[in-house]
């Protein structure tokens, strides 16, 4: 992989960049989608919509996106995208265990100050399917709780910061390393330094 | 038609060095050794071409040789202005210093480092233009400070500040002022006396020198502490063997640009008028950011909603354009541009900024290319974009794109 062609990212994040798989390409009425999910925000740089079509096995047989975002955003959404619909659609369930990791992997790696995007587009993924749950009665099977956003960029809650307290990590770099918390515009850390200190407190105060 | 060229737009990164930049610097390298601070006539045939690119230098700004001190950049010379003033003038005004928030990192985190170190600093706002208010710079300065900085033309959107009238009052008020005038430096007059300036940065890479080389006027009488301490070199208040090839580049190009200051002046703005009417005649929604009169003439900034640099700049630079982008993710940190956000322009629109900046070595046809690519990349890159829509071609807010997503629930 040469630096000088391909910005730092791998030639997989490259031909996903330039040749983007499963992109909405009609529109939203027409699509009819089982479940619509969106997180990020265009103040942070980036922004994923996600539709899905799941049928009565609870298969994803098939999903599109939208991503304003960089590279790696868009090389990370459409890589998810093949990862859950590749040898006919994964189950939901198997779907939901998919980690920021795997889409990485896949992708041949990302430069590390591009890992975020890739927790975008798992962000992506379980929120069109959590909304799948609601849409079938089924929110019980959605187990992130009522969880509410702490920072809007990467879309991470007050419960991610809750188990990652409670698994152990006891400085706010370390969060950070872990969720990409305030690493978007940054205008929620005081917010959620605050939020991590009362965890602390709370388990180990 | 589809013919593939490689077009540079990024000239306010750094330009190519001039032919006969090259030809007068080789000399330089090879047989013309000597060191300038010999005794003998290998030093002397140097330290002669090196009193005579002062002398040109010093010309170009209006100034006295003796005014002109070579460094190794814009970078060192604007820490040499501001860093040294500071050490040497504590004691003026409490040695307070203003700068103003559109800075180059070259001045913006100087200052900010004298500030954790000891000395009041105030960083000046800007307006949607990015131009200083005179009124506050006016009150800062009412507050006693011993140096004010403001650049002169700004990189990252050309916005051209009122130096000379900054200046005037910094003098009625016993102030020093220092000016990064690396952007501006032979596209615009640049005179150190109509300006008003005590202190002035420039640098070689931007005026088709070599990179590495640079200058610094200090006005007589301004007292400075070295940053490097050494020989006699500089007149002691730059230690260290002079750059000499570059310094003879440098001189060259200065001289060079002087002789087609206009010309070149006009030629930038001619095409980076017509680059500018043709976007936004041809491409829905963009935004010119910056002042449009008072503005480097080669320098343009413009958002496309709703899409991000970054991926602007890959597909461009793919097609053999060069450009740079105010968005977070190509800046190597996660902030978008720190002057479009002094501007006060939204973050979403910041990451969808990209700088044009013109040179003399540009053409019609670069314009040609760039407007058969860039529409057709915009569109591209909007078609993937949750926040445009296709049907009617224009942009929707996030609201609207969560709202689709609403509907689509049933
Ligand atoms: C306004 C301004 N000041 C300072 C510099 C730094 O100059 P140099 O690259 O010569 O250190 C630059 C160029 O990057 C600049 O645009």
């Amino acid at each position: 992989m040469s630096q000088d062609t391909s910005f730092g990212y791998s030639d997989i994040v490259m031909d996903h960049f330039t040749n983007p798989r499963n992109v909405l390409r009609t529109s939203e009425e027409e699509y009819a989608a089982s479940g619509v999910g969106m997180v990020g925000n265009p103040t942070c740089g980036d922004m994923m919509k996600v539709w899905i079509k799941v049928d009565d096995q609870d298969r994803i047989y098939d999903l599109k996106w939208k991503t304003f975002g960089c590279a790696s955003a868009i090389g990370s959404t459409s890589m998810m995208s093949v990862m859950v619909t590749e040898n006919g659609g994964m189950q939901i369930d198997q779907a939901l265990k998919i980690k920021p990791q795997d889409i990485m992997d896949r992708l041949g790696g990302l430069p590390s100050i591009k890992i975020h995007c890739s927790v975008l587009g798992d962000k992506a993924l379980r929120s069109v399917i959590q909304d799948y749950l609601k849409r079938t009665g089924r929110e019980d099977l959605i187990h992130e709780g009522k969880a509410t956003i702490v920072c809007e960029c990467l879309n991470v809650t007050d419960k991610e910061i809750e188990e990652e307290v409670l698994e152990g990590v006891t400085d706010f770099e370390t969060l950070q390393e872990r969720t990409k918390i305030s690493t978007g515009c940054g205008k929620c850390r005081p917010s959620a330094e605050a939020l991590f200190e009362t965890y602390r407190a709370k388990y180990f105060g | 038609m589809n013919e593939r060229r490689r077009v540079y737009f990024d000239h306010n990164a750094t330009t190519p060095v001039h032919p006969a930049v090259l030809e007068a610097m080789l000399p330089y390298l090879k047989e013309q050794y000597g060191n300038p601070s010999s005794g003998h006539q290998f030093g002397r045939a140097v330290r002669n071409r090196i009193a005579e690119a002062r002398e040109i230098v010093a010309a170009a700004l209006g100034a006295k040789p003796a005014e002109i001190y070579f460094t190794s950049g814009g970078t060192e010379s604007d820490n040499l202005a501001i860093k040294g003033y500071a050490w040497a003038n504590r004691k003026t005004n409490g040695g307070a210093i203003v700068t103003s928030s559109i800075e180059h990192p070259a001045v913006l985190e100087v200052v900010k480092y004298l500030g954790k170190n000891g000395f009041q600093t105030r960083i000046l706002k800007v307006g949607p233009d990015a131009l200083v208010d005179l009124g506050e710079v006016r009150e800062a300065l009412d507050a006693g400070v011993a140096l004010i900085s403001v650049m002169h033309g700004n990189n990252e959107v050309g916005s051209i500040q009122p130096v000379a009238e900054i200046a005037a009052m910094a003098k009625e008020r016993g102030a020093a002022m220092h000016t990064d005038a690396v952007q501006t430096f032979m596209k615009i007059p640049v005179k150190v006396d109509e300006l008003g300036v005590d202190m002035l940065s420039l640098s070689g890479h931007k005026i088709n020198a070599p990179k590495g080389v640079g200058a610094l006027y200090v006005r007589k009488g301004i007292k400075l502490t070295p940053l490097n301490h050494g020989g006699h070199h500089e007149r002691g208040v730059r230690a260290g063997t002079e750059n000499v090839p570059g310094i003879i580049g440098l001189a060259k190009a200065v001289e060079l640009g002087v002789a087609n200051m206009e010309e070149n002046a006009r030629r930038a703005r001619e095409l980076r008028d017509e680059l500018e009417r043709r976007i936004l005649a041809e491409i829905p929604f963009v935004i010119v950011n910056g002042h449009r009169e008072r503005r480097t003439p080669n320098t343009l900034n413009v958002t496309f909603e709703c899409v991000e640099g970054e991926a602007l700049l890959i597909n461009l630079d793919m097609a053999g354009i060069a450009i740079s982008t105010g968005s977070a993710c190509s800046s190597g940190s996660l902030d978008p541009s720190h002057v479009l956000m002094a501007m006060g322009i939204p973050h979403e629109l910041i990451h969808g900024s990209l700088r044009f900046s013109v040179g003399h070595e540009n053409t019609r046809e670069d314009i040609d290319y760039v407007m058969r690519h860039l529409p057709r990349i915009i569109a591209s890159v909007r078609e993937i974009s949750p926040l445009w829509d296709v049907k009617n071609q224009r942009v929707v807010s996030v609201e609207e794109a969560a709202a689709g997503a609403r509907i689509a629930r049933k």
